[in-house]
Order: structure tokens, then C-alpha cells, then sequence
């Protein structure tokens, strides 16, 4: 058995570079990590939604009964956002929009740290390509972008 | 005068370098947006495995650094890196080096030669508890500390096609001659593995990864599941409730899709969201990899407009994509299929 060449090295990282294409892009999922404690990067978190220019909806526990299964933690929560005027227009626009709305972040403490996750707003304009609503769907991922990097550096 | 000459000089050396610095890119902010998330703030691991350790920095090239971020672990859970600048990863380099200040190291690019059927018996009996049969890698990537799980540290999957294109094999033959102190990993002398065994471990990992399923059965995926009837929206919120008790799941919440973003009394009575559960089933998900709780509870969404009630939700098959999780494929498959049966039966 003979180690893989150069020549074949390097052919497979451009087929493999084509792949990566395809599966999944790294910002497809946005995530920050803060040093924070969950209350503190909670609290971050609908500031910086408000301070953004959207409303939260509302604060969904997701987390009842996890540490009786098992789970060092009991806080998980999906925080529910976004702007009506914006949201009702795109629905009557396109109804099958729905069910990615209103816009959603998750929050999980991990130790004594805390996880912010959501998936990124452009994800929607590859989703719906022939969209009406894709230049607010980039203006989504910017604002989103920026929700998580005041968390980023809130700490 | 002499002031004038320094301040002076102060301002020249100020005006020539701060573009320069202005123009780096940040590797620690970069670091931070990118990967700590995942690899720890200081590299300490999380999600993802440590990528502080000295016994990793001493084997590792720069190179290997590179083509991990550009390409990622394709299945598990590491995203490839695609829309960073070159000048982003090499900053993210630096600043992953930054950490121990040890070099990248140089290696000869001589292939290693070995017997990869003699490897193979060596890997089923000294690597293939942690990392899997045929290198698949531990089970439970992408969890993370906040729940139990088998070991501290999840073995990487060998057979990955991200993981064979960065490590040549010098840095394979380097991995497992040093094994990774502070890791479960052990070298081989450990193992009590000669030079020539190491050489046919390598030869052997060189055959993997030709098997491995890819992640593309999302590509086919309509994006969302949907069914049309012309009956009022109560009646199909109905029809929504029964059909989750009938596939026992527990309703959790029923609300106007807009509630909460306008004032109590204004909400759109033709638009509903129908959250429901079940907790096995949640906390599944969940522990297999807790970023899928952006999709959680359930939910299903009506929307009347035009005279057609549309019942819908998302395409949990479709959405496993983003999280480039392997063992995620089964469960999102499993809601697929419920989401399904909750739309037939609240059509009828
Ligand atoms: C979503 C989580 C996630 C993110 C974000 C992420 N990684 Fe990873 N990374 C992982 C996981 C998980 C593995 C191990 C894969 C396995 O188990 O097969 C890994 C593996 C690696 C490895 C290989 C480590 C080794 O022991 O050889 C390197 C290097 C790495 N990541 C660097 C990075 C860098 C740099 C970034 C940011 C640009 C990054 N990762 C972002 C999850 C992540
Ligand atoms: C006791 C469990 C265990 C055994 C046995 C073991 N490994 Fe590992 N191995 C690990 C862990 C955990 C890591 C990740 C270490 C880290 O994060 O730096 C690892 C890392 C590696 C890596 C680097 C992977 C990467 O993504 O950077 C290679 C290559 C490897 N092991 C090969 C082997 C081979 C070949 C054998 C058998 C000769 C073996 N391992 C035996 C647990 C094990």
C-alpha cells in the first residue's frame, strides 16, 4: 500500500473543496459563546434584540424536566422576535413563509457559560429562491449578525 | 525643538504602521466569532475538541490548520469555512498558535509505506473502541458539556473526508507515535506499537472514508410540508389538536403567530401556531445535539389567506443540513414523518 501522492493530494482537495459547497456553509448557524452566566447573557440577549429594532414575541422554555434526564442543566430557552409590519407583509406576500416566523434564537447555559445559537435569516433566500422577500432576508442576517456580536462583546 | 522631533517622529511611525494594523484582520475576533462557540473561548474544547493542547500544536502543520477550517468535518458537526479570506484563516492561525507560541512544525512529504490489511486487524484491536469501526468516530459529536456523555472527549471520525484531505500522512505517523497527552488518546508505545505497525495503522487509514454516506439526502427536500383545504381556520386548529393527540404528542401552547408583537385584542386570527411535544422524543433531539432547540417545541403553522387554509411546517429533513450532524439524519427523519401524519389527518 502506497501513501497518497501529491498530485492526487491536492486533486482531492479541490473535489472535496466542492463538496464543502455543498454541505454545510460555516454561517448557516450562528453562534457565539459568552463568559456569562445565563440571566446575564439573557438579559444581553433581549437588549440587544431591542436595540436592533425588534420586538420579542416571547421567551419559550424548552427545558422541563431536562436535568431529570440527565442534563447538567435546566436552561434552554427559544426567544421568539421580530418586527409585525414586516412579518405580516411578507406572509400575505407569500403564506408559505409561515413557518420559519417569527424569527428565533436559542439560549443554553453550558457550566458557567452560556451558548447562543440561531440559524442565519440568508438560509431563508436558499430556502425560498424565487422569494420577493430576499433583500429583507439580508437585511435579517446583517441585524442578527449584530444581535449576537453585542453579546459577543457585552462581556 | 526635541519635542517637535518626537512628537514629529511619534505621528510618522502612528501614521505608517496604523493601516497596516488597521488592515490585519483581527485573528482573536475572528476566533471568537467563529470557533469559540464550539472550541472554548480559549481553546480549552466544548462542542468541539481542544485545539489548545500543546501535544496537538507540536504535531500539527499550519497547513493542516488551513485545510481543516476550509473544509471542515463534513457530518460532524465542524462547518466548513468558506467565506472567510485567506487572510481570515491565517489570522485565525495565528491566533490559535498565539495561545502556546509553538511553531508549526516541517515535515518530509514522503508517503509512509505500510500494509493496510496488517493495519486494519492493528485498528479493529487497538483504535476502533474509541474511534469507531472502520474509523466512523465516538458517538455523540456536537454534544456538549451540559449533559453526561461517554467520555469527556468524543474520539474524531478517521474516516472523515475533511480530516483524510488535511492530515498527511507524516502527521498521522506523528499522531500516533506521540498519542495527545491530556487526551484519552494514547501513543504508541502505549499501544505497544512498533514503527512498521504505526506505518500499517497509517496505510490502512488512507483506504477509509471511500464508504462514507454523504449529507446530500436533504437536496431533494421541498422546504416546507404543506397541505391546502378551504376549511376555516378554527375548524383545521382543530383538526391540528386531535391529530397531535393521535400521534401522542402533548399540545403545548396554541397562539396567534403575531402575538406579542402587537398589542393583546389586534393579533391576526387566520394566522395560528399549534406548539406541541414529547418530551422523549425532545430529549433526543436534544442530546444528540442541543442547537436543534431552535426548532423546538414542534410546531404547526395556519395560515388562511385567499380563501385556502394552508396547514404547515418546516422540513426538518431539509433543516438538518445546517447543523452537519450525522447522527441528527435519523431523528430529523423520524419528525419528518410525524409532521407528515399531523397534515393528512388535519386535512380530512
Ligand atoms: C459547530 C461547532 C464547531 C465550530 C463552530 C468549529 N468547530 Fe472545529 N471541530 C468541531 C468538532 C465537533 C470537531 C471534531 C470532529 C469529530 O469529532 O470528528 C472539530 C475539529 C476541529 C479541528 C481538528 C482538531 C484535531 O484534533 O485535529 C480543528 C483544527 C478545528 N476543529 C478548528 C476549528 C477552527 C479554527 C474553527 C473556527 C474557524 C472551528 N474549528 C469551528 C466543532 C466545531
Ligand atoms: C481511549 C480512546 C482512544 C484510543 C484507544 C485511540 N484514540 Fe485516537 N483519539 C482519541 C481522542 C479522544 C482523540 C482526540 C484528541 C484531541 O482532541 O486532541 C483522538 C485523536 C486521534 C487522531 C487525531 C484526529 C484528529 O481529528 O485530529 C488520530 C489520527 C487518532 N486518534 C488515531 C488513532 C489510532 C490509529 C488509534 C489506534 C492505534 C487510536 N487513535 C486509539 C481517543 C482514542
Amino acid at each position: 500500500m502506497k501513501g497518497i501522492g501529491k498530485g492526487r493530494g491536492s486533486l482531492l482537495l479541490v473535489l472535496l473543496l466542492g463538496l464543502a459547497c455543498l454541505t454545510a456553509q460555516a454561517d448557516d448557524l450562528i453562534m457565539v459563546r459568552s463568559a456569562q452566566d445565563f440571566p446575564e447573557t439573557m438579559l444581553a440577549l433581549q437588549e440587544a434584540i431591542k436595540a436592533e429594532g425588534y420586538q420579542i414575541a416571547r421567551v419559550q422554555r424548552v427545558d422541563i424536566g431536562l436535568t431529570r434526564r440527565g442534563f447538567k442543566t435546566d436552561k434552554y430557552r427559544v426567544v421568539f422576535f421580530g418586527r409585525n409590519e414586516e412579518i405580516s407583509r411578507l406572509i400575505r406576500q407569500q403564506p408559505e413563509l409561515a413557518p420559519y416566523l417569527p424569527l428565533k434564537i436559542s439560549i443554553f447555559a453550558e457550566g458557567s457559560e452560556t451558548l447562543v445559537v440561531t440559524m442565519n435569516p440568508l438560509i431563508l433566500a436558499e430556502l425560498y429562491p424565487d422569494s420577493p422577500a430576499r433583500p429583507v432576508f439580508r437585511r435579517w442576517a446583517q441585524d442578527v449578525q449584530r444581535i449576537l456580536r453585542r453579546i459577543r462583546v457585552a462581556q | 525643538m526635541r519635542v517637535v522631533q518626537y512628537s514629529l517622529s511619534l505621528l510618522l511611525m502612528i501614521w505608517l504602521v496604523l493601516p497596516a494594523w488597521a488592515a490585519e484582520p483581527d485573528g482573536r475576533t475572528l476566533y471568537e466569532e467563529n470557533c469559540a462557540a464550539c472550541h472554548g473561548l480559549r481553546g480549552f474544547g466544548g462542542v468541539g475538541v481542544p485545539l489548545a493542547l500543546e501535544g496537538f500544536q507540536r504535531v500539527v502543520t499550519d497547513e493542516y490548520l488551513r485545510k481543516t477550517i476550509r473544509l471542515g468535518r463534513p457530518g460532524r458537526v465542524m462547518p466548513a469555512f468558506t467565506r472567510l479570506s485567506d487572510d481570515e484563516v491565517h489570522a485565525i492561525i495565528a491566533y490559535v498558535r498565539s495561545w502556546n507560541n509553538i511553531p508549526s512544525p516541517v515535515y518530509s512529504d514522503t508517503p509512509v509505506r505500510g500494509d493496510a490489511a496488517h493495519g486494519k486487524q492493528l485498528f479493529a484491536r487497538h483504535c476502533a473502541a474509541c474511534h469507531g469501526p472502520e474509523g466512523i468516530g465516538g458517538k455523540g459529536t456536537g454534544v456538549t458539556f451540559s449533559r453526561p456523555r461517554e467520555a469527556p472527549l468524543i474520539a474524531p471520525a478517521l474516516n472523515n473526508a475533511g480530516f483524510l484531505a488535511a492530515a498527511s500522512d507524516a502527521i498521522l505517523r506523528q499522531t500516533l507515535l506521540n498519542g495527545r497527552r491530556g487526551t484519552p488518546m494514547p501513543s504508541a508505545r502505549e499501544l505497544g506499537l512498533s514503527d512498521q505497525d504505526i506505518n500499517d495503522v497509517v496505510a490502512y487509514l488512507r483506504t477509509l472514508g471511500k464508504g462514507t454516506p454523504e449529507l446530500t439526502d436533504w437536496e431533494t427536500e421541498p422546504t416546507y410540508l404543506v397541505v391546502e383545504t378551504d376549511i376555516p381556520i378554527e375548524q383545521a386548529v382543530e383538526n391540528v389538536k386531535r391529530a397531535v393527540l393521535g400521534v401522542n404528542f402533548r399540545l403545548i401552547r396554541i397562539q396567534y403567530l403575531n402575538q406579542g408583537l402587537v398589542p393583546a385584542g389586534k393579533e391576526n386570527r387566520q394566522q395560528v401556531i399549534v406548539y406541541f411535544c414529547n418530551f422523549d422524543f425532545l430529549y433526543e433531539a436534544l442530546a444528540i445535539d442541543p442547537r436543534v432547540g431552535i426548532y423546538l417545541p414542534c410546531r404547526i403553522t395556519l395560515v388562511r389567506e385567499g380563501g385556502v387554509t394552508r396547514i404547515m411546517a418546516v422540513n426538518p429533513k431539509r433543516i438538518s443540513r445546517i447543523f452537519n450532524n450525522r447522527e441528527l439524519i435519523r431523528a430529523c427523519g423520524e419528525m419528518k414523518e410525524i409532521y407528515e401524519q399531523i397534515l393528512d389527518e388535519a386535512s380530512l
